[in-house]
C-alpha cells in the first residue's frame, strides 16, 4: 500500500530534491570512509595550508553538510496550508488514532 | 586523580540545577494534556527547536566522549564527530518532513501511520525502550564522571543526582520543559565550547617533561643490576616478571617508582636505553587502591596519579606560549613531538591487578591521522576484519541519527513539515559548528597537562580547569546540563512508548489525555531508576564507545522499517514488524557476543568472542532491510 499516494507537487519536488542532495552527500561520505579504511596513508598527505587530507576532508564533510542543508532549505517549496477538522481529538485537541 | 571541589564550582552547578528545575516547575502547568506533555502542543518555534535538537543530540558522548577520545588518541575521535553529523543528512533529506506528517507523539505513531497494527506498536515501542536504555547508559556514566571533580562526590552519587533531577524535569512538565532545557543547554554548550577553543588558541603550546623523571641513557644490560641511579631495583616477581621492559625502583618516600625502557632514537646506540617514568595503579583484591605501591590519596604517606598531557618538542619556528591561528594550531602540532600514554596490566597471584600507564613519545603528525586508537589501529595493519569493523561503525553512525527515538519525537514539537525542515537545518548548523570545535578541544586537552589517566571522559572539563576555575565550573555545569537535556529526551521517548504505544496501542486501554500523562510520568520514574542502576554498573566504559553501540541498535531496528515505509509501496505491516524485531535482536545479540563486550563488560578473553567483529551495523542493517523485503513479499498488503 503506497504511503502518501498522491503527494502535492511541492511535496514531490522537495522529496526529489532531498534524495538528490542525499545522494551527493552519501557519495562524499563513502569516498571518505573507504579511503580511511583501505588507503589510510593517503589521509596523511598534505593538501592545503599545511593541513593533511584527513583534516581537510573531515572539516569539508561538516561544512558541505551545512552548505547542502542551507541550499535545500532555500530551494524547498512550502505546501499550501490546510486544516483538517475531522482529525481533532475531543479529549485533548490532538489527532484521533 | 583526586579532585578538590571549590565553592565556585558548587555555586555555579547549583545555579544551573535550580534554574533547570525551576523552569520545569514553571512550565509544568502547560503539560497537563497528552499533546502538551508529549509534543509541547506542536508550538515550539522552529529556531528554538533547532537549538533544542543540538541540546538533545550533543550528549555526554559528544562533549565528554569525543573530546576524551581525541585527547587520548588524536584524530580517531573526530571520526565520530564526522559520522554523527553525517547522520543528520539522512534526517534532513529523507526523514524530517514525512516524520512530522505521519506521527503524533512517538516513533511508533509514524511507523504505524497507515496500518493501525498492534504488532507494529509493540515492536516499535520495545525497540524505542531498548535503544533509549542503551543510549541512557553512557549519559549516566558521563554524569557520574562530572560530579566527581565538580562536587567531590563519588561516581555513583553523580549518577543518582542526575537521575533524580531528570526525573523531576520529565515528571513536572514533559516535552515543554525538556525542550527549553535542551535549548538553553545546546546554546550554552556551543558558545562556551567556542570560548574554550579561543582560549586554547591564545594560550598556544609549550614543552615540558610532565613532572616525570627520566634516567639515562644507560647500558641495556645494567637493568639486571641490583641498583640503578643509586636506588634499589625491586625484584620482578608476582606478575612483574612478565614485563621485562618495566623496572621498579624503590622510592625513599615509600612505595616504588615504575620506569619503562625506551629505545634510543639513534640506532647506532642500540646498546643504550632510557628509563622513562611510568605511573601505576593497583586495584587490590580487597577493593583498595594503591598508586606506585602507596595507598591512593593526597595525604601523608599516600600518592595520587599525576595529571598528564605534554609536548616534548616544538618546531623551531614557533615561539613557545605564543597564540596560534586555527590552521597554525594543527601545523604546530604536526611538527611537534608529544606524549601519548599506553597501558600494561600486571596480574598478581592474589587476584589483584596493577595497571601501568607508560609514556609513548609520538610524532605530532601521527595524532592528526586516523589509526592511533585501538579500535581503528587495524585499518593501518591491513586486517580485513578491522576494516569491516571500521566500515560497520561508520555505517551505524550515518544511519543511527535518523533512527533515534528521542530525536525523532522532536519533529512533533513544531507546527508543520516546513518548520521540521527549518529546525533540522538550524540543528545541523549548531551541531556541525560544535563538532568542528571538538578537534580543537580534544587536541588542546591532549597538550594541556591536565588529563586524568583513569578517566578519558573528563578531558574537556579538565582542559577548562587548566585555564581557570571559573571556566571549569561553567563548563562542568554545562556538561552536566548536557546530560540532563539528553537524558530528559530519552526518558520522555521511553515513557511515551510505554504510556502511548504499549498501554494505549497494544493493550487497547483507552486513557484520557490526563490519565495517559499520569502513566507516562510513572514510566519515566521507572526508566529513570533503571538508568541510574546501569550508569553505576558501566562506570569504566568510554561514553562515546557505548553510544556507538546504541547507534548500531537504532540503525538496525528502526531505520530500515522507516525508510522502506516511505519509499517502497509493497511494504506490509508484517514486514515492518519482522524488520524491527530482527534488526533489534540481531544487533543486540551481536554486541553481547562481541570481543569488546567480552573484554570490557564480562572481563573474559576477547579471543573467545563469537561475533567476528565488534560493530554489528554492516551485517544487521542490511539484514533488517532484507527481512522487510522478504516478509513483505510473502504477506498480503493491507487494503487501502
Amino acid at each position: 500500500m503506497p504511503l502518501d499516494p498522491s503527494p502535492s507537487p511541492e511535496r514531490r519536488f522537495n522529496r526529489q530534491l532531498g534524495l538528490y542532495f542525499f545522494a551527493i552527500y552519501l557519495l562524499l561520505y563513502l569516498v571518505f570512509v573507504f579511503t580511511n579504511a583501505f588507503n589510510p596513508s593517503l589521509m596523511e598527505t598534505i593538501v592545503l595550508a599545511g593541513l593533511n587530507l584527513a583534516i581537510v576532508y573531515g572539516f569539508g564533510l561538516i561544512l558541505s553538510a551545512l552548505f547542502l542543508a542551507i541550499l535545500y532549505g532555500t530551494l524547498c517549496r512550502n505546501e499550501p496550508l490546510k486544516t483538517d477538522s475531522s482529525k481533532v481529538d475531543p479529549i485533548d485537541g490532538g489527532k484521533v488514532e | 586523580m583526586i579532585y578538590e571541589p571549590t565553592w565556585i564550582a558548587v555555586f555555579i552547578f547549583l545555579g544551573f540545577v535550580v534554574f533547570t528545575v525551576g523552569l520545569s516547575f514553571y512550565l509544568g502547568r502547560k503539560a497537563t494534556s497528552s499533546e502538551g506533555y508529549f509534543a509541547a502542543h506542536g508550538q515550539i518555534p522552529w529556531a528554538v527547536n533547532g537549538l533544542a535538537f543540538a541540546g538533545d543530540y550533543l550528549s555526554a558522548a559528544s562533549f565528554l566522549g569525543i573530546c576524551g577520545m581525541i585527547a587520548a588518541y588524536g584524530y580517531d575521535g573526530f571520526l565520530y564527530s564526522i559520522g554523527y553529523l553525517a547522520g543528520w543528512i539522512v534526517a534532513l533529506f529523507v526523514i524530517a518532513e514525512p516524520m512530522k506528517r505521519l506521527g503524533r507523539f512517538t516513533f511508533a505513531d509514524a511507523l504505524d501511520a497507515q496500518f493501525n497494527s498492534r504488532g507494529i506498536k509493540l515492536a516499535a515501542s520495545i525497540s524505542t525502550l531498548a535503544v533509549s536504555i542503551f543510549y541512557l547508559i553512557p549519559q549516566m556514566v558521563g554524569a557520574g564522571s562530572l560530579i566527581q571533580p565538580l562536587l567531590g562526590f563519588p561516581h555513583w552519587m553523580g549518577v543518582v543526582l542526575v537521575g533524580a533531577v531528570v526525573i523531576t524535569i520529565v515528571v513536572t512538565a514533559g516535552m515543554v520543559s525538556t525542550t527549553w532545557v535542551q535549548f538553553f543547554k545546546g546554546t550554552l554548550l556551543v558558545i562556551f565550547s567556542f570560548i574554550l577553543v579561543v582560549v586554547v588558541l591564545r594560550r598556544g603550546f609549550e614543552t615540558s617533561d610532565g613532572d616525570l623523571k627520566s634516567i639515562g641513557p644507560i647500558p641495556r644490560d645494567s637493568i639486571a643490576n641490583l641498583q640503578i641511579d643509586d636506588r634499589d631495583v625491586l625484584e620482578p616477581v608476582d606478575g612483574w616478571q612478565e614485563f621485562p621492559e618495566l623496572v621498579r625502583l624503590s622510592n625513599p618516600e615509600g612505595g616504588y617508582e615504575v620506569f619503562r625502557m625506551q629505545e634510543m632514537e639513534d640506532e647506532s646506540q642500540s646498546e643504550l636505553v632510557i628509563l622513562s617514568q611510568a605511573q601505576s595503579m593497583t586495584n587490590r583484591a580487597d577493593g583498595g587502591k594503591l598508586v606506585d605501591g602507596l595507598p591512593f590519596g593526597d595525604g601523608e604517606g599516600q600518592r595520587e596519579l599525576k595529571p598528564v598531557g605534554h609536548l616534548t618538542k616544538l618546531p623551531d619556528r614557533y615561539t613557545p606560549s605564543s597564540a596560534v591561528g586555527p590552521i597554525e594550531f594543527f601545523n604546530v602540532i604536526r611538527d611537534s613531538e608529544l606524549v601519548l600514554w599506553g597501558t600494561s596490566i600486571v596480574r598478581h597471584d592474589d587476584g589483584s591487578t596493577t595497571k601501568v600507564f607508560y609514556q609513548k613519545p609520538t610524532e605530532g603528525s601521527r595524532v592528526l591521522r586516523p589509526g592511533e586508537h585501538p579500535t581503528f589501529a587495524g585499518i593501518r595493519g591491513g586486517g580485513t576484519t578491522d576494516r569491516i569493523n571500521f566500515l560497520s561503525l561508520m555505517l551505524a553512525l550515518f544511519c543511527g541519527t535518523a533512527s533515534l527515538p528521542h530525536i525523532l519525537i522532536r519533529y512533533y514539537t513544531v507546527k508543520d513539515a516546513s518548520a521540521a525542515r527549518k529546525s533540522t537545518i538550524v540543528g545541523i548548523a549548531s551541531i556541525g559548528f560544535f563538532y568542528v570545535l571538538t578537534l580543537y578541544l580534544g587536541l588542546g586537552a591532549m597538550t594541556s597537562g591536565s588529563l586524568d589517566l583513569t578517566d578519558s571522559n573528563m578531558a574537556a572539563p579538565l582542559l577548562a580547569r587548566s585555564m581557570s576555575q571559573w571556566l571549569f565550573a561553567i563548563i562542568s555545569a554545562i556538561a552536566f546540563t548536557t546530560v540532563l537535556g539528553t537524558v530528559s529526551g530519552l526518558i520522555l521517548a521511553s515513557s511515551g512508548a510505554v504510556a502511548h504505544d504499549l498501554i494505549g496501542g497494544v493493550l487497547g486501554i483507552k486513557l484520557s489525555g490526563h490519565a495517559q500523562v499520569r502513566v507516562a510520568k510513572m514510566a519515566a520514574v521507572v526508566v529513570g531508576i533503571i538508568a541510574i542502576m546501569l550508569g553505576i554498573v558501566f562506570k569504566e566504559m568510554n561514553v562515546s564507545y557505548l553510544v556507538g553501540w546504541a547507534f548500531s541498535v537504532a540503525a538496525s531496528a528502526n531505520l530500515p522499517a522507516l525508510v522502506m515505509l516511505l519509499f517502497w509501496k509493497r511494504t506490509t505491516k508484517e514486514g515492518i514488524i519482522a524488520s524491527v524485531l530482527v534488526g533489534m535482536t540481531s544487533s543486540l545479540g551481536w554486541i553481547l557476543l562481541s570481543a569488546d563486550t567480552y573484554q570490557k563488560v564480562y572481563g573474559w578473553d576477547a579471543a573467545d568472542a563469537i561475533a567476528p567483529f565488534s560493530q554489528p551495523g554492516i551485517v544487521t542493517i542490511p539484514l533488517a532491510f532484507l527481512t522487510l523485503v522478504v516478509v513483505s513479499l510473502c504477506t498480503k498488503p493491507s487494503e487501502a
